[in-house]
């Protein structure tokens, strides 16, 4: 142990200072969080602002924040630093059927060849959309083991704190920084302040870590978390398998924070080893270790924390026109004139008008007409399966239109091989191609104005799955039992 | 990157809470590959009605707000989405400066990236400045001692980091200051990660 003995009158009025470092027993390192040895492992040099340089080990990159990156880098005569280090994939602004014909929209498929002219000319692999691989980047990342624990990784989009499931510490950024980082491969941030989210209990039937993050963004507000790195932790986290996690870090940016972590564990290593990029043999022991050591110390502080009992939760359903605004799906529409402040009252009237409810409504009472099971929040294989499981041997309510569209093209052999194709287009679901499709709404399949849908992505923005269109978020099994009730159904009615 | 240093423009109120960045700049446009010309598309569906005519009732179709540079906006302003389709239209519609009580994180830092100075003030100030703009008088935004001032009330101090500050006064191309300054301490970093985790090198 580092004693320092200051003797009589301190040093303060100059007197004198032993320090004693005896041999034997070296301090314990103080205690760290997850994101602390994440951000300290991959600082380069530090500013005296309180910024650092902070090295980033991949980046993913798609059509719609990369063209003005690439045409930056063009216009000042810079290379890629590290092509290997960078994967692009189109994954907006595709289409999800008809892949065999060339895009219909003239500047989608301008745009999605952009990314493969600028890929090739910049020596950055690029997966096309008949690639095998192609597919939602937040999906294909940790698909095709490009996303590992311990790393940093970005991408031009919001939802990159998806990543952060494996222990990874991953952030959206703007074109600008994506431009930065693959000129430099690294960027000047500042350290977040660290919130626990931590999850205890058994979740239960027909309750999905969808409900868990709709429960957690509801708790902390849209801007909440704002500055902060949430890590999740708590019995219930552990036990979730990996696509359930990267659905709890997905959506961490709804409260406003940019990043989402969970310490890595076995249910980890068990989904990468083997993975196409993940390391193999003597290479995959060493990282192992290495990746063991990726967890919160016990003793250490966080900067804000927040608990939440799983076994209390009911699936949830949002009413309004940001995911901080749910409900349990046996409640109901909130009324403004229960609000404790002018400007939440307006917040709250605002959302309702927009949405078309009345205040007081239950939300079991709310017809939909659209259905849509995809993105990277639950555009998975398990999300698909939850969904099948609800409709299986079931049909969806006259006037209903159904889409699933699976997160990637992996995700989508997958369910085939497992018939789950069938189970949906039986029900009267569209079995589509990879892609964002309804969850942002830039490529063809979009809704018209008064439509209301129930929907498993992450936004539930005015206007975000069409101009004037409605959007209830929840869980894929919650969207299965509302397609067939033909309004906002209790999944557990189904089960 | 074009530089901001003290700005005396009329103001406008955009007050709701949770402007998102899909509501600056809707998905459907994101198809379009260029920086610039896309304040066209900002605030579209806003902006515009089914007929593709302008809504009057909007604060930026108000001829006392048009082309105002100073944008006053309710709490969480630009959050949601990465899209730097936002920030790029805002500029081209002229916006040089945003003031809100909080605004979300990536839009914040994209602002910088583009010229527009995004100011965070306390709710007390905020309604105060929303008067002000309500009631058509300019303002005067000045970083280099960050402070706003007005006709009427006491001028207001904001802070930004010390690096968005002088960034934004100069002008900086942050690439070009990287790659000058840390080009060595970079490829230090690099040799010393591939001895300790070579398996994020291997493609290398």
């Amino acid at each position: 142990m580092r004693r320092l003995y200051v003797w009589a009158g301190g040093w303060r009025q100059g007197g004198n200072i032993v320090i004693e470092t005896p041999v034997a027993e070296p301090q314990p390192p103080p205690p760290r969080t997850l994101y602390d040895k994440l951000w300290t492992s991959h600082v380069v040099t530090d500013y005296d602002d309180g910024q650092a340089l902070l090295y980033i080990d991949r980046q993913l990159i798609h059509e719609v924040s990369s063209p003005q990156a690439f045409a930056g880098l063009r216009s000042a005569g810079r290379a890629v630093r590290r092509p290997v280090a960078q994967m692009a994939v189109a994954d907006h602004a595709v289409p999800t059927r008809d892949r065999d014909q060339p895009i219909a929209d003239p500047l989608a498929r301008e745009q999605v060849s952009l990314l493969a002219a600028n890929a090739k000319e910049f020596g950055v692999e690029f997966l096309g959309l008949h690639d095998r691989r192609q597919g939602i980047v937040h999906v294909i990342g940790p698909e095709l083991g490009f996303t590992l624990p311990g790393m940093t990784l970005v991408c031009g989009d919001s939802h990159t704190s998806t990543h952060g499931a494996f222990g990874a510490l991953a952030f959206g950024i703007g074109a600008s920084e994506s431009e930065a980082v693959m000129a430099t491969q690294t960027l000047r941030q500042r350290r977040a302040r660290t919130m626990n989210v931590r999850i205890e209990g058994q979740l239960g039937r027909g309750v999905s870590a969808k409900d868990v993050i709709l429960a957690v963004v509801n708790r902390l507000g849209s801007a909440g978390a704002a500055g902060y790195a949430i890590e999740y932790s708590g019995a219930a986290v552990r036990r979730m398998s990996m696509e359930a996690r990267m659905t709890l870090c997905n959506m961490s940016i709804e409260a406003g924070a940019r990043m989402g972590l969970i310490a890595p564990d076995e249910t980890t290593f068990a989904y990468l080893e083997g993975r196409l990029l993940a390391p193999k043999r003597t290479l995959w022991k060493a990282a192992l270790a290495a990746w063991r050591d990726l967890n919160t110390d016990e003793g250490a502080a966080f900067d804000a924390a927040l608990s939440l009992d799983a076994s209390a939760l009911a699936p949830r359903v949002t009413w309004g026109t940001s995911p901080d605004q749910s409900a349990p799906i046996t409640g109901a529409a909130p009324d403004p004139a229960q609000a404790e402040t002018a400007p939440a009252r307006d917040k709250i009237a605002r959302a309702l008008a927009y949405m078309d409810l009345a205040p007081g409504m239950r939300l079991a009472d709310v017809a939909i007409d659209k259905v849509f099971i995809g993105s990277c929040t639950n555009g998975r294989i398990e999300d698909l399966r939850a969904a099948a499981g609800v409709l299986r041997g079931r049909k969806i309510a006259p006037g209903v239109t159904a889409l699933a569209v699976p997160g990637s093209g992996a995700v989508k052999r997958q369910a085939e091989a497992e018939g789950l194709d069938v189970v949906f287009e039986d029900a009267g679901f569209e079995w589509r191609e990879a892609g964002c499709s309804l969850c942002v709404a830039m490529n063809n399949d979009r809704l018209q104005a008064g439509d209301r849908c129930a929907s498993t992505s992450n936004r539930n923005f005015e206007g975000r799955q069409g101009p004037g269109a409605r959007t209830h978020l929840m869980s894929p099994a919650s969207a299965a039992a509302s397609a067939i009730a033909g309004h906002i159904a209790d999944v557990r009615d189904y089960l | 990157m074009e530089p901001f240093t003290r700005l005396v423009a009329r103001a406008a109120p955009l007050i709701q809470a949770n402007i998102d960045t899909d509501i600056i700049f809707p998905a459907r446009f994101l198809v379009h590959t260029q920086k610039k010309g896309l304040g066209r598309f900002a605030f579209y569906e806003w902006r515009y009605g089914d007929n593709g005519e302008e809504t009057p009732d909007f604060v930026l179709n108000q001829a006392r707000f048009r082309g105002a540079e100073v944008l006053v906006c309710g709490d969480n302003f630009g959050c949601g989405s990465s899209r730097e389709q936002a920030p790029w239209a805002l500029r081209d519609l002229g916006v040089r400066c945003l003031i809100s009580t909080s605004f979300g994180e990536i839009f914040y830092a994209n602002c910088f990236k583009n010229g527009i100075l995004p100011v965070v003030v306390s709710p007390a100030q905020l309604a105060a400045l929303v008067a002000e703009a309500q009631d058509g008088h300019s303002l005067e935004v000045d970083l280099s001692d960050q402070t706003i001032r007005r006709g009427a009330g006491p001028a207001i101090r904001f802070t930004v980091g010390a690096w968005q500050r002088e960034s934004l006064l100069k002008g900086w191309d942050e690439i070009t200051l990287v790659l000058d300054a840390e080009g060595e301490k970079i490829r230090e970093f690099e040799h010393r990660q591939r001895l300790q985790s070579p398996w994020l090198y291997e493609r290398d």
